[in-house]
């Protein structure tokens, strides 16, 4: 049999907010999308700065933290964007399932098929809505909605609990339509258990500067946590 | 005790079971008689009147105190069980009395552990130890353990303490660490005790004098007496007959806290802690409420001002003492929880009243609050303490599903990470070896790499170039086995000397006669020794020597696996360490026939290890600060703070650390979760698999850095700040700029 490997940028061993309770992530390499805000921008090309391994050695890692785990915890798959790599992912999820562990897929829904096979093996799929229309999606990805809209169907499909989650930038999406352009746009979706506005950060940066690549959002300021909170609660 | 009379029926009334009622045993009078208790913490009250009176009069001195670094000293008198007058507080507003001295925050004068630190200690306050006090002490009228101590002390013992490779040894002030069973006046009286000791005298094993030992005991039995004696007038000038049992639950705080109050006036060990009372008070309060006598806001009054009481406790220190124990520390640990067996806990609701105590009465680094955390205890305690170190920084958690297996369930936690059976072990506290020191020596044939002195003979001098790993760890654990023959010497001294000349004849009353002993002895360092021998065996180490042959800084070409990132490579390394290490103690034997055990602990003196410390392979430079206690290095575990957590959970409690082995944890409130609820349940989880992986102790920081820098530079803002360094607390107001720095510059988990 071909021997699968997975490009990694990194792992966090103790994940807190990326999925209910204690989480191990990996951060898979590699994105197509190229969002204004991305604070990872070290994982968007596939074999710069990432490490290969194999899912059972990325398994046995895993298995250190089970007892950290609890009844809620588990592995989050994150990335740059996990769906890129889908033979990988696939092993690495089969095999936590096989050994008792809650897995969540953190993902933009931008990625090449073999979705069903993926999600059978997903508890909760935790789902970056970039936006709701079109225009500002390309405005702020650069890419067209289609791929978005053909993993959200699959996701329909198998019956996956959602998260979803919107990262909010001042100017871009900070208006009170927007957010209940969500909201209405969560509607038509089932098993939503939780939708989330996330504040734009400016932790990554830095990032840019040593990667030598532009930065778009130069002089913005970074979103309030009170602003949020008031956004959020159009949510409701 | 077989012929009860009324007084003991009266005490005793409604209690079940019947040996601890023949012979002294807290432990099954507890397990005979407390209510286990796994409801959630809505029953809490908030403080009484009386109690906030009280406490603000405490906050007022307090505030003065934190200016002044200290309020008064009695020069009248010196320390001794029952040596000073009554003092209170606001008299009729309390409920526990109880001071060391006549007024409150007013430190003892103890000549007894050293004369030279108690007269510097005073000078440093612009204060002069009274002639009739220096009289006796400077003409050797009566001799202290400090003089005794290096009367005896050989050379290379003396050479390994002035370089630093053996400090903060307790050869200059009380050795501490030893916790009486302050419990056993409250439910028998002292009366009872004496008769007891009485009858210890007259056994056969303690008539036939066939040595030293037997000789040395009845002495010290004829003490514990005496003190027991004096335990009963000093309780007599706040108007209490403590000779009987307590018959209530107000008395039997009153009682316990005479009982340890008699261990403070008489003693100023560096950790002076109180044991495990909460749930043996809870007998009282449950037998009280269910009798009504007794309201929930008088219990929790009861809490509160016992606690209040403890916060009070003060000794006197000098400058250079507070630079290795930042933030005049006094560590009155109290432990609470644990299991009784693999069902039942030990959980009660005073349990929750003394967790409590940090709300009512805000956060405190004393007491010295240490959760015994199983994997069993009941949810809605693990919840509430995780609440409370999330909102006040002022737990420890240590793991009770590895201790009671060796300890039994009646055991405390002595100062930050040292269980002893209560009443049946005590321990003598041994300080600690600097290990990262002691790999310099290896590579500098036994040579002191900041005074140029020959400190460890007999070392093989090391090949020029690029280290070798196998060369420089067989010079290293030769180094480590001649340092562990001159530590235990010098631990077997001041032992002798600290039983002849300051015998802690009160405590030692509350204790069984035949008692065990265990020697704590302990190492710093441990992160940074485990890095370097790691930067060699993986990376090439190339030392850059001085003149005089010895190595100031190191070239180092490649990465190297580092402690904290959940990496065998290296964390094996820290086993190999510390197992070679407590091997080698255990090859001598120890006075009084002690127990060998060992800890890997800093408390805040590893900011003065990592001053007089050189360069080290791993990269750190000449006096930057260790890492506290078994601690990864300040920033290089890089993999997640569950991963660091696993490094430390390697190190090996059982058999060879079983001193304890203290982590300090600090994480931001944003990365533990989204909101209060998460927190919680994160927290948890965290402290669950932790001790799952068989750890020991963790300390609990859930804050922002940037509220750390602030406070530094603005401490009015934050007069209760308290944050968990290493096995204990601290006011971080209270502690100086290098330890601050050193907090502020720890590995903050804060991954978002």
């Amino acid at each position: 049999m071909e021997k699968v490997y997975g490009y990694i940028n990194s792992i966090e061993t103790m994940g807190l907010v990326d999925g209910p309770g204690i989480r191990f992530v990996v951060f898979l390499q590699g994105c197509e999308l190229r969002c204004l805000y991305c604070h990872n921008v070290e994982t968007w090309d596939k074999l710069t700065k990432s490490f290969k391994i194999t899912p059972k050695t990325l398994l046995k890692k895993i298995l250190k933290y089970k007892n950290y785990y609890g009844a809620e915890g588990g592995v989050t798959f994150s990335g740059g964007e996990p769906l890129l790599q889908p033979k990988f992912l696939l092993e690495c999820l089969k095999l936590c399932k096989q050994n008792n562990i809650n897995t969540a897929l953190d993902t933009a829904g931008v990625g090449v098929g073999y979705y069903d096979e993926i999600l059978k093996y997903v508890d909760l799929v935790i789902l970056d809505i970039k936006a709701t229309e079109e225009q500002l999606y390309k405005k702020i990805t650069g890419k067209s909605m289609k791929k978005f809209n053909n993993f959200l169907k699959a996701v329909q499909k198998n019956n996956n609990d959602l998260w979803l989650r919107q990262v909010i930038v001042p100017n871009l999406n900070d208006s009170k339509e927007n957010v209940i352009k969500l909201k209405e746009y969560a509607k038509k979706i089932k098993n939503v258990k939780k939708i989330e506005l996330l504040p734009y950060k400016t932790m990554g940066v830095y990032k840019y500067k040593i990667l030598n690549i532009p930065y778009r959002l130069e002089g913005v300021q970074e979103m309030s946590e009170q602003k949020i909170e008031e956004l959020s609660k159009f949510l409701i | 005790m077989e012929n009860l009379t009324n007084d003991f029926k009266e005490a005793w009334k409604g209690f079940k079971g019947n040996k601890w009622k023949k012979e002294i045993d807290v432990s099954n009078f507890i397990d005979c008689n407390y209510t286990e208790y796994k409801g959630n913490d809505s029953f809490l009250v908030s403080k009484t009147k009386k109690t906030s009176k009280v406490w603000h009069k405490c906050e007022k001195l307090l505030k003065i105190e934190r200016k002044k670094h200290l309020l008064d000293v009695d020069l009248k008198n010196i320390s001794g069980i029952n040596n000073f007058n009554a003092g209170y507080i606001s008299k009729k507003n309390e409920v526990v009395f109880g001071l060391q001295t006549d007024k409150p925050l007013k430190r003892i004068v103890n000549p007894f552990g050293g004369i030279r630190m108690t007269r510097n200690a005073l000078k440093s306050y612009g204060k002069k130890l009274p002639k009739n006090i220096a009289r006796i002490f400077d003409n050797m009228v009566r001799k202290t353990h400090n003089d005794g101590v290096f009367d005896a002390y050989t050379p290379d013992i003396r050479k390994a303490r002035s370089a630093g490779l053996i400090t903060g040894l307790p050869d200059a002030y009380g050795r501490g660490r030893i916790i009486g069973d302050y419990r056993r006046v409250a439910l028998y009286g002292i009366n009872a005790l004496i008769v007891e000791k009485k009858n210890d005298l007259l056994k056969n094993e303690m008539l036939e004098i066939k040595n030293e030992e037997v000789i040395r005991l009845r002495e010290e039995v004829s003490e514990q007496i005496k003190a027991l004696e004096k335990m009963k007038l000093m309780a007599l000038t706040y108007g209490f007959d403590i000779s009987l049992p307590a018959k209530n639950a107000n008395q039997a705080f009153q009682w316990t806290y005479f009982a340890y109050l008699a261990s403070v006036k008489e003693n100023n060990g560096a950790a002076m802690s109180l044991g495990r009372v909460s749930t043996f008070l809870d007998v009282y309060i449950e037998r009280d409420i269910k009798n009504g006598v007794l309201s929930e806001e008088q219990a929790q009054e009861l809490v509160d001002q016992f606690t209040i009481k403890l916060r009070l406790v003060r000794h006197l220190r000098t400058p250079e003492y507070d630079e290795v124990f930042g933030g005049d520390p006094t560590w009155v640990t109290e432990s609470i929880g644990g299991m009784l067996d693999d069902k039942k806990s030990l959980v009660t609701k005073n349990s929750f009243r003394f967790l409590h105590s940090l709300i009512n009465l805000d956060p405190s680094p004393e007491p010295n609050l240490t959760v015994l955390w199983s994997n069993l205890l009941p949810i809605n305690f693990k919840k509430y303490c995780a609440k409370i170190s999330i909102l006040t920084d002022s737990i420890q958690y240590e793991n009770d599903d590895i201790m009671r297996p060796i300890y039994g369930h009646d055991y405390a936690i002595a100062c930050c990470v040292s269980a002893m059976k209560l009443g049946k072990q005590m321990q003598f506290f041994g300080a600690r070896c600097n290990l990262a020191k002691a790999l310099l020596y290896s590579i500098n044939a036994g040579i002191d790499e900041n005074s140029g002195k020959l400190v460890v003979e007999n070392v093989n001098k090391i090949k020029d170039g690029v280290l070798n790993y196998e060369e420089v760890k067989r010079n290293y654990f030769d180094v480590l086995s001649k340092v562990a023959k001159t530590y235990v010497e010098a631990l077997n001294i001041i032992h002798y000397m600290h039983d002849k000349y300051a015998y802690e004849a009160g405590q030692m009353a509350l204790h069984d006669t035949f008692v065990e002993r265990l020697m704590a002895f302990g190492v710093a360092g441990l992160s940074v020794a485990t890095d370097s021998l790691s930067a060699i065996k993986y990376a090439k180490v190339t030392p850059i020597r001085n003149d005089n042959d010895i190595a100031v800084d190191f070239k180092i070409d490649g990465d190297f696996p580092k402690y904290g990132n959940d990496d065998d490579r290296v964390d094996k390394i820290a086993v190999e360490i510390v197992k070679k290490f407590v091997g080698e103690l255990k090859k001598h034997k120890l006075y009084r026939n002690a127990i060998h055990t060992l800890s890997v602990l800093t408390i805040t003196s590893n900011v003065m290890y990592g001053k007089k410390t050189g360069t080290t392979p791993d990269g750190r430079k000449c006096g930057q600060p260790f890492a506290p206690g078994a601690n990864p290095m300040h920033g290089r575990d890089c993999n997640g703070a569950l991963a660091s957590l696993n490094s430390v959970a390697k190190i090996p409690y059982c058999g060879c650390c079983q001193d304890g082995i203290s982590n300090t944890f600090s994480i931001i409130p944003n990365a533990l979760g989204s909101d209060e609820q998460h927190r919680v349940k994160n927290l948890v989880s965290i402290l669950d698999g932790y001790f799952m992986q068989k750890a020991q102790h963790l300390n609990v920081n859930v804050l922002d850095r940037e509220k750390l820098i602030d406070a530094m530079n603005n401490p009015n803002k934050y007069p209760t700040l308290t944050v968990r360094v290493s096995g204990y607390a601290v006011n971080f107001n209270k502690l100086s700029r290098a330890h601050q720095e050193e907090v502020i510059a720890r590995t903050f988990h804060e991954k978002i």
